[in-house]
């Protein structure tokens, strides 16, 4: 899946380290002393909305200042360091663009503003590979959300960065849009560039890298290969609320099967910890065709993106 | 001075509805001139009520803050700014260009129709006298209002206070706080250059000139300063 190899042409590989980062507002901790490593390959920034995801790729693109710690590409500090920007491209989440500008014009303005040799030749190429050169001469207010995403992506690749970093680039986009960018960063990886992308949804994140860093309530909850992290999160104990006929009698034949850790009855029907997610919801129907009992309701309470992240952090 | 910066930034301040508020403010300057004559008024009476009343007071201050807060607070409210500082420029560069680009917009917008008017009221060199006193105060406004832009997050309301509040009501009623007022370098600069007894000055030739250079370097200082600590807000959620 991961091909690391050195890219051909353009600046040599490059390395993000985070070294004990952490930025606060006031009294709220946004980030929590993350520290981690990037190396070239896609990576993907997993955590639940508002865990700190866009404070951390704002310190890595050097547009916030870490309260502790520090972002260095290659040794060097982001902040406060606008050469930094010649190793880095950034497409934040934010779809703002000169709308005046057709894509053409706004990529090679970038490619102006990096002081390039062959302006037009990077631009050709940048466009050429996010596949928009059909559309590159309209104005940029013509576009669709996904179009302008990539005319962003060429802008933010016409100088050859090694890092390029991507805040949430799947949100708003349909499926064909969205499988043609995970294409395009798979590529970018595979050219021994450094990608790291957000996200909050752990299927985009799947299907894009092999290594994810996982972050909930601004820690850096797990890292690593994204396989081992969904064994995590299967193989985690899941709870259940279920209403039935008669919730004395299916909390008991419950608690005697293997599946189920613990049964809590209540008024309002049973809260069972089953021990994995596969194994008790296909024992369920048939205990309780066994004891004649009628589930009326089974909610898998814990299914949220959240309880699942909590979980990872406790694993 | 880039010249990528400033191309991208005329076309966004040419391209934006507000920048059509300019268009009425030299109509309306000429406009009230040529009544005044009609109705035979006092060139003294036309040179304090419109050309300084009018043009100074009001139309060059409001248009170096519409120009002025467009060029660089419009990209930092829509975010479109990013493109500009993931680009490894010098920040000193960035202003610069948007300096130039607010100045020249606001100098030509209310130094033509000054130049008109006062050329109407007092001959061509009353004309010349204000034409070149409203450039350099379209300079010394755009670099404050383009420091604004960097500094709060409400450019224009801020700058809107400080035209009616410091430069409107205050240097007008405490004589001493003109020394530190655009509007009365203006002014000095356009009696000096014209050496029409139309209007009283109200500062040194001396402490204009100096006072006006200070506060274009000032802003621009600040502007920079704040660009290069620039910081985007986190989630919100």
């Amino acid at each position: 899946m991961e091909h690391r190899k050195p890219r051909t042409k353009g600046s040599p590989v490059s390395d993000l380290h985070l070294r004990g980062v952490s930025r606060w507002y006031g009294n709220v901790v946004a980030v929590n002393d993350v520290t981690m490593t990037l190396g070239p390959g896609v990576t993907g920034l997993l955590g639940p909305n508002g865990a700190g995801k866009t404070t951390l790729l704002h310190m890595m693109a050097g547009f916030l200042a870490p309260s502790r710690g520090e972002v260095l590409i290659d040794g060097d500090a982001t902040w406060r360091n606008p050469a930094i920007y010649r190793k880095l491209g950034l497409v934040n989440e934010r779809e703002a663009v000169y709308g005046f500008l057709s894509g053409k014009e706004f990529v090679r303005a970038s490619a102006k503003l990096h002081g390039l040799p062959d302006a037009d030749a990077a631009t050709r190429r940048a466009i050429e590979l996010v596949e928009m050169a059909d559309a590159q001469d309209r104005r940029m207010d013509t576009y669709s959300k996904g179009m302008r995403q990539r005319m962003r992506v060429a802008a933010a690749l016409v100088h050859d960065p090694a890092v390029l970093l991507l805040d949430e680039p799947f949100n708003g986009m349909d499926p064909r849009q969205r499988m043609h960018m995970m294409e395009l960063l798979h590529r970018l990886g595979a050219q021994g560039r450094t990608v790291l992308f957000s996200s909050h949804i752990l299927e985009e994140v799947e299907q894009v890298s092999g290594t994810v860093q996982v972050i909930v309530a601004g820690r850096l909850a797990a890292s690593g290969d994204y396989r081992t992290i969904r064994r995590l999160m299967t193989h985690r104990p899941h709870v259940f609320a279920i209403r039935s006929s008669d919730d004395r009698r299916l909390a008991v034949a419950l608690m005697a099967s293997d599946s189920v850790a613990g049964v809590t009855l209540g008024k309002d029907g049973l809260t069972v910890h089953a021990g994995d997610y596969g194994t008790f919801t296909r024992a369920l129907p048939r205990i309780a065709l066994d004891q004649g009992v009628r589930v009326r309701q089974l909610i898998p309470s814990d299914e949220s993106l959240e309880s699942v992240f909590s979980y990872l952090v406790s694993a | 001075m880039n010249m990528t910066i400033a191309w991208i930034t005329a076309r966004g301040l040419l391209g934006r509805r507000r920048s059509w508020l300019l268009l009425p403010m030299p109509v309306i300057l000429i406009g009230i001139t040529a009544i005044g004559l009609a109705f035979e008024a006092e060139a003294a009476d036309l040179a304090d009520g419109v050309l300084i009343g009018l043009g100074v007071a009001v139309i060059l201050p409001l248009v170096s803050l519409i120009v002025g807060t467009g060029v660089l607070g419009s990209e930092i409210d829509d975010g479109t700014v990013v493109h500009i500082l993931t680009k490894p420029i010098p920040r000193s560069r960035i202003i610069l260009a948007k300096l130039v680009v607010a100045a020249t917009v606001s100098a030509v917008t209310t130094a033509v129709p000054m130049f008109v008017a006062a050329t109407m009221v007092g001959g061509v060199r009353l004309g010349l006298g204000f034409g070149l006193a409203c450039v350099a105060g379209a300079i010394v406004y755009s670099a404050l209002f383009l420091a604004l832009s960097v500094v709060t997050r409400r450019p224009v309301l801020v700058g809107l206070l400080y035209v009616v509040i410091w430069e409107g009501l205050l240097s007008n009623v405490v004589t001493g706080t003109r020394t530190v007022s655009v509007q009365h370098y203006v002014i000095e600069f356009a009696s000096a250059l014209s050496g029409s007894a139309l209007f009283p000055s109200t500062v040194s030739t001396a402490v204009a000139g100096v006072m006006t250079v200070v506060f274009t370097v000032l802003g621009a200082w600040l502007a920079t300063q704040r660009l290069r600590v620039f910081s985007v807000a986190g989630e919100t959620s």
